[in-house]
């Protein structure tokens, strides 16, 4: 496919063009699928990438920030890694393949390539709207990933781990998920690079939450000091689902995971914690949207964030209430430990409510460690570094103990002590 | 054991002088009570000892077995062995009390060259202080102090004291909010370490906690200064007559 449009595309915006026409010959699809790629391509050729412009987009420049994609690497080679919490069955897609025997018990595993393949894959390759990049690219490239079905009354004792590790090239998953009606699970979504190489990642989770249905979706972002990691999630609640959605970021040179709720079902509940551990060069953005379209449902976001060295971090969280949706209650608050002057972080809170009787609020603040509270801990004979750190680990560990299942938290814990030893 | 030899110190943020040639001297194996109105500078003495960074020294000097402390951040002080015991202990929510008792125990062993506790013995230990002081293991379960009671709070004071087994112990109004039950158990957690080489400087408005520990010495404190020194019947004369004289004839 020739390019042939008036604009000067930047270094990578080619690169992306360049790396869909070396690709698409091995792109998995049937016509129906791969009428929806050209589509979204010929999309993206279109706007190109979002600038400070866009709005959506405007804390993350992707056209000034993303200086250069690698192209695809069919050599790559890296490995799956043991799950975090032991014992979990693990989906493991390696350097954007899928394992083929993955299996998980209670659930309906399917690889994404088969959908592809089948063209059952195609109705969802479709940017959510005009600024969704993420969406576009991923659905253009996208190349494997698993379906899980989680069948209505299932239970699942052990969590599964939807695993994706890569060491270099391009990697676009998706992972379509539907959980039935009064099931209950816990799906860890893990994104890992095992090498040092540049690479270029896209993700787009997709799930639903039937009538009762109670998980928890952990999302830890753990890429390379080089990488773009480009993530998305599209959740849709239904009647009295509760939903407890923890992200992580803890790596990445550019990172944006967005997380796109819609609350459809009343009596519904989604819990959103985010953890972020920034240092280095990294700008790492999270953009969250939620639309409470029925009455009587409740939502909370708390958001903290740890930012060393010359890092960026975003959080735009966006609250919307529909003109019918009374009772809704909906807080959310974003905290942020700032342990460098040279250290930044926006945050952009909006609340649109149509309704008139509705609890809704945000806050956010920005902190430094708390100086007494370091003397106390070092009038006790904890040396300084180590005190500073037990402070900043105690202000993501509140966050992590909510969720209340102690191998989990001790493995959340367990990663996130890691990184700050690294970096404090 | 501790010398403290014309102590000049003022609040760092704004300049005012709190402690002006102050001299106190307190031997191993003595109980020393520190009395004296509000406002005189009772706490500031107990947070200079422990090396607040929130005080600056601008004279005179503390000795503690002989050797200047005034360059030691708190922790090195800790390791050394001087511990206060806080009128306001710190809530720090997201740090379990059992973990930090286990990092402070054994980083003020590393400190002195030993070597980490193991669990099964770290636990033993915790489990006996904590049962002398009658305190509930749900209460060490919890962040440290979040939550707790006044007098909770007091008592995890004396139980982390009696944990790392100082030698020269600050007791900063370790009686303020604490009915006469609690006052009790944490007059027998300080009495069981009084010991020959251990020294204890209980700092208090009240003759009342003097009733369970009983001092060796009492010293009053007004302006930064100790204007006088004695026995324990000198506890008993302030609570019979209050500061009023005692200040006038030193004036």
């Amino acid at each position: 496919m020739n390019m042939q449009t008036g604009k000067t595309l930047s270094v990578a915006e080619t690169a992306l063009c360049d790396a869909y026409d070396q690709a698409i010959g091995e792109l998995p699809g049937d016509g129906a699928v791969l009428a929806a790629r050209d589509v979204l391509i010929s999309d993206f050729k279109e706007a190109g990438l979002p600038t400070r412009r866009v709005e959506a987009w405007h804390y993350t420049d992707l056209k000034a920030l993303l200086r250069a994609v690698p192209a695809f690497d069919p050599a790559a080679s890296a490995d799956r890694i043991e799950p975090l919490v032991e014992g979990a069955s693990v989906l493991s897609v390696v350097n954007g393949v899928a394992d083929k025997r993955a299996s998980a018990d209670g659930v309906t595993v399917t690889r994404f390539a088969d959908a592809l393949l089948d063209g059952t894959a195609a109705a969802g390759l479709v940017a959510r709207d005009a600024d969704d990049t993420i969406g576009r690219l991923n659905g253009a490239f996208v190349r494997d990933g698993f379906v899980l079905d989680i069948p209505a009354g299932t239970e699942l004792t052990t969590p599964v781990e939807i695993q994706t590790t890569q060491n270099a090239g391009q990697t676009h998953t998706r992972f379509p998920a539907t959980f039935g009606a009064q099931s209950k699970a816990t799906v860890i979504e893990r994104h890992v690079s095992t090498g040092e190489n540049a690479a270029f990642v896209t993700t787009v989770s997709d799930i639903t939450l039937s009538d009762g249905a109670e998980i928890t979706w952990i999302i830890f972002q753990a890429q390379g000091g080089a990488d773009t990691h480009l993530g998305q999630i599209r959740i849709t609640l239904g009647t009295d689902a509760k939903l407890r959605l923890y992200v992580i970021n803890a790596g990445g040179k550019l990172v944006r995971q967005e997380i796109h709720v819609v609350v459809s079902g009343e009596g519904s509940d989604l819990v959103l914690r985010g953890i972020n551990l920034l240092g280095g060069e990294t700008h790492n953005d999270v953009t969250f949207t939620v639309g409470h379209n029925v009455p009587n449902t409740t939502s909370t976001e708390v958001i903290r964030n740890v930012i060393f060295d010359r890092a960026r971090g975003v959080f735009q969280g966006q609250i919307r209430v529909a003109p019918d949706a009374q009772k809704t209650d909906a807080k959310m608050s974003c905290n942020t430990l700032l342990l460098s002057d040279e250290a930044d972080f926006s945050a952009k809170p909006e609340l649109e409510i149509f309704a008139d009787d509705v609890q809704c609020g945000h806050g956010a603040t920005v902190i430094d460690i708390d100086h007494t509270q370091l003397y106390y801990l070092m009038a006790r004979g904890i040396p300084e570094n180590k005190a500073r750190a037990m402070l900043v680990n105690a202000f993501v560990a509140e966050i992590v103990e909510e969720l209340e299942d102690e191998p989990l938290v001790e493995a959340l814990e367990g990663v996130i002590a890691d990184w700050l030893e690294k970096h404090a | 054991m501790l010398e403290i030899k014309n102590l000049h110190a003022r609040i760092a943020e704004d300049g005012t002088e709190i402690i002006r040639g102050l001299n106190l001297t307190v031997k191993a194996g003595e109980v020393a009570a520190i009395m004296g109105p509000n406002g005189s500078g009772k706490s500031t003495l107990s947070y200079i000892l422990s090396g607040r960074e929130d005080y600056e020294v601008t004279e005179g000097d503390i000795l503690y077995n002989g050797e200047s402390i005034l360059e030691l951040d708190p922790a090195e002080r800790a390791s050394k062995g001087i511990f206060l015991a806080f009128q306001y202990p710190v809530e720090i929510p997201g740090v379990a009390t059992m973990q930090f008792l286990k990092v402070a125990m054994n980083e003020q062993r590393k400190a002195r060259g030993e070597g980490e506790l193991t669990t099964p013995d770290f636990m033993r230990r915790v489990k006996e202080a904590a049962a002398e002081l009658k305190i509930a293991p749900e209460m060490l379960r919890r962040p440290l102090n979040v939550g707790f009671s006044g007098g909770e709070k007091k008592r995890a004071e004396i139980l982390q004291m009696s944990l790392l087994e100082p030698k020269l112990c600050v007791l900063d109004e370790t009686d303020s909010g604490l009915d006469i039950d609690a006052l009790k158990i944490v007059a027998d957690g300080v009495n069981a370490l009084r010991s020959p080489d251990r020294a204890v400087i209980v700092i208090t408005h009240y003759q009342r906690l003097l009733d369970y520990i009983v001092p060796d010495t009492v010293h009053v404190l007004y302006k930064g200064q100790v204007i006088k020194s004695g026995d324990k019947t000198l506890a008993h004369e302030l609570e019979a007559n209050g500061y009023a004289d005692i200040i006038g004839a030193a004036a």
